[in-house]
């Protein structure tokens, strides 16, 4: 057996190309910089292409006209960056250019700590645009996760044709691990649906689905469009066409949210508790899990990958067999309301911490034991 | 084709708005040039400028304030073969200064064409970075306190290839973009137009006083002959294409059979400058080697060979969960900086954990087996004291043995840097 030693950002950038990126712009920034780094050593030997934008804006900007002229495009930040790229994300949600957002969380808020985790952008990367459009967030606790997810990205970013962001962490993005690369089965690669008929109108779609797509550039004349448009990609006012529209973009992946639902599980039949987190954290849960069933303790695990959307579906029931739920998350608070929400009927309880360092699976154990 | 203006969509600017001439202008210029409409995109952002893209038969994006420029250089990296047109006002001239100048920097072949109107027509007529400070503007008296800019002089010491400035209603406007869109890289065409819905009813603008204003400003040749080179997507892709090796990931194969391994935290405690990164790689390559699950985090500044450089390590034959310290088997105390960084462990270090202690570094107190080492009577170089502890733990069998440390030499350097990595470790043998 041979096993691969990588850091999380590297492994991000494997997936990325795994995945058939071919065009990454970024902008330096500690945690996310040696995603970057890897997308500079890779892309150029594949045929790709990798720019250093002069800000965060405009490496946004520069995805933008990439994705739309056929590339398959990452860019990778961390909390100060994925603020500067708030314009575009509404952009790339609002008129549907796929693009895969990678946000090495660090502590916030602002300039924070460049070189302490957090997992503190979870409720931006969901509301951190204009208009509320639904948008679809992965978690990863490990390198292996960076690899594999990078890949479910880029499928949910052709297939919806959004930007999905792959929430990762200092603590995972900065780590070095070893895993094993060659034996991991890859999800089969989606590529964005090509238009195929007559008349081409650039946002016309089908119900709860993305528009098919022709690139910039092509034999078809493309227009693209910031503002509020019409299926022609020109300018509209009239509400029923708006409406249309915004109800298209929020149902396009509501409607798929059961089908976007990534998660990992431990359920242990004889326990009453169910552990519930995501990101680094849940490596912390398991470990803490572990112990406690060696002291008699069986606890459940429920580890997120998908955290936009919501898996109601999922939580609702997973969360059926058991008397009590716990929440960890590396923040104070940022996600255990979405679960209450939907857990209503349930007495859901919290630890979160947000020091710029890792929750211990000692610190979980007494969460867990002191009831 | 005799015009790429779409006929549905008749302009719509303010009657004696020279952004008519400049819109007709420019689909002179694309018929005259025989373009086909497939092979050009038109690429706008916000304000009467923004709306160029509605009126053209054309690729167009129409993005954000003053990002025009960046949705322009990521088509135009993607496909080269587009003719790619920007307009912009003064405005997002203002909002999008950073990617004007590296536009300008880069040399990308992009053509940008400025709509000088001295004023933010759309939102009402405020002051902008163009704006005179004696001018009648929207943002009352601000512009006053201000002074506009130059953005031809501007470019041409940020780099620009090529620079022209003219009025909007120029005759020769169409034979001026054709030589913007012909040159070969970055080219910005500054027009000074009429904004007649907000501007220069109040200020007695008129075309001659246009024609004046570009009279007493430096006069832009086109070509600017210091800045020529060569144009940035060429280079990019001459310069990509000599990076043809793809590199693969790490990959270590399990070399040796280690029976009843148990779960180790090694922390190396040193400076930046002793090598303590490739240390901690090392330790990971022979934990590898062992078939050892291995995961690694670093500490240190942003700064390069000032303060601490700290290496943690977990080797394990289990799947390592929580990726950190908290329970050290080894700790490697080589520097005071290192040590005081994590001060706090060595009170809850257990009998049996191995510490080695350089002996100019002070340790606080601890109930683990210190070991104290005087490497500078061994005559080894500070840049090597982690490189010689990790001998002295593979001699002791702490975390690794001599097999997987001599596997891991071999992995982690070349032949070379090898043996004069082995003659270090033998010292201490
Ligand atoms: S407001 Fe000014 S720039 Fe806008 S259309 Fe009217 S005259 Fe032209």
């Amino acid at each position: 057996m041979a096993l691969s030693f990588m850091e999380g950002n590297e492994a991000l950038a494997r997936g990325a190309v795994a995945a058939g990126c071919n065009f990454f712009a970024g902008y330096p920034i500690t945690p996310a910089t040696t995603i970057f780094n890897s997308m500079l050593k890779m892309l150029p030997p594949t045929g790709g292409i990798c720019i250093q934008g002069e800000d965060e804006i405009a490496s946004m900007g520069y995805c933008i006209g990439a994705s739309m002229a056929g590339k398959k495009a990452l860019t990778a930040t961390s909390g100060p960056g994925i603020s500067l790229y708030s314009e575009q994300i509404s952009f790339a949600i609002g008129s549907e250019i796929p693009l895969v957002i990678a946000d090495v969380q660090r502590l916030g808020p602002s300039t924070g700590s460049a070189t302490r985790g957090a997992d503190s952008d979870i409720q931006f990367l969901r509301w951190g645009s204009t208009s509320g459009v639904p948008v679809i967030v992965l978690a990863p606790k490990d390198a292996l996760d960076c690899y594999v997810l990078a890949v479910h990205a880029f499928n949910y970013a052709e297939e919806f044709r959004c930007p999905v962001f792959i929430a990762s962490n200092k603590e995972i993005g900065m780590t070095s691990e070893s895993f094993d690369l060659d034996s991991v089965v890859l999800p089969p690669i989606v590529e964005r649906k090509i238009f195929s008929g007559n008349s081409y109108l650039p946002f016309e779609a089908e119900a709860k689905k993305a528009p098919p797509f022709l690139p910039i550039g092509g034999k078809t004349i493309v227009r693209q469009t910031s503002s509020t448009h019409g299926p022609d990609g020109y300018i509209t006012i009239a509400p029923e066409v708006i409406a249309q529209n915004q109800e298209r973009l929020r149902q396009k992946i509501h409607s798929a949210r059961n089908r976007i639902t990534l998660f990992e599980e431990d359920i242990k039949e004889n326990s009453d508790t169910l552990i519930i987190s995501y990101g680094v954290t849940s490596r912390s849960v398991e470990e803490a899990v572990q112990k406690l069933e060696k002291k008699g303790n069986p606890v459940s695990t429920l580890t997120l990958k998908t955290l936009w959307p919501v898996p109601e579906e999922l939580l609702r029931k997973k969360a059926k067999l058991f008397k009590r739920i716990v929440v960890v998350e590396m923040n104070l608070g940022q996600y255990v309301n979405e679960i209450r929400q939907i857990l209503c009927d349930k007495q859901v309880e919290f630890y979160g911490q947000m020091n710029g360092v890792l929750i211990t699976p000692g610190k979980i154990m007494e969460v867990i034991e002191n009831e | 084709m005799n015009s790429f203006l779409n006929k549905n969509r008749p302009l719509v600017y303010c009657p004696g708005c020279s952004h008519e001439k400049i819109t007709t202008g420019l689909d002179k210029a694309f018929v005259n040039l025989g373009l086909d409409a497939d092979k050009i995109v038109i690429v706008t952002d916000i304000g009467c400028s923004g709306l160029f893209d509605t009126f053209f038969n054309v690729h167009a994006l129409h993005g954000i304030h003053g990002r025009a420029l960046t949705y322009a250089s990521g088509l135009k990296l993607a496909n080269p073969d587009l003719n790619v047109v920007v307009t912009m006002g003064d405005g997002g001239l203002g909002i999008g200064g950073a990617h004007v100048l590296a536009a300008c920097r880069k040399n990308l072949d992009l053509t940008l064409i400025i709509l000088n109107n001295f004023n933010f027509g759309m939102t009402g007529g405020q002051y902008s970075a163009t704006t005179p400070a004696d001018a009648i503007v929207g943002s009352g008296f601000l512009n006053q306190a201000e002074i506009p800019i130059d953005i031809c002089a501007i470019a041409k010491s940020a780099g620009a290839t090529y620079i022209d400035r003219c009025s909007g209603l120029d005759q020769n406007l169409p034979g001026k973009i054709i030589k913007a869109i012909q040159h070969k890289g970055f080219s910005l065409i500054e027009t000074l137009g009429m904004c007649t819905g907000r501007y220069t009813k109040k200020n007695n603008l008129t075309p001659k006083g246009i024609d004046q204003i570009i009279e007493d400003l430096p006069e832009m040749p086109g070509a600017i002959e210091k800045n020529q080179r060569p144009e940035y997507g060429e280079r990019y892709r001459a310069l990509a294409k000599e990076r043809n090796v793809f590199p693969g990931a790490i990959t270590i194969e399990k070399q040796i059979e280690f029976k009843d391994y148990q779960h180790q935290e090694v922390v190396i405690l040193g400076s930046a400058g002793m090598r303590i990164v490739t240390a901690g790689e090392i330790v990971c390559y022979a934990g590898l080697c062992a078939g050892m699950n291995v995961s690694m985090k670093n500490d240190y500044n942003i700064t390069v060979l000032r303060g601490q450089s700290v290496s943690e390590i977990l080797i394990s034959p289990e799947k390592i969960g929580y990726p950190g310290i908290e329970s050290p088997s080894v700790v490697l105390a080589l520097s005071d900086e290192g040590v005081q960084r994590r001060k706090k462990i060595f009170a809850n270090l257990k009998p049996g954990t191995f510490v080695l202690k350089e002996k100019s570094v002070d340790i606080p107190e601890t109930k683990a087996d210190v070991t104290e080492i005087d490497f500078k009577e061994l005559k080894i170089k500070k840049q090597d004291w982690a490189l010689a502890s990790l001998g002295l733990m593979a001699k002791n069998e702490n975390a690794i043995n001599k097999e997987m440390l001599n596997y891991a030499l071999k992995l982690r350097f070349n032949e070379k840097l090898y043996q004069i990595a082995l003659e270090t470790i033998e010292k201490i043998f």
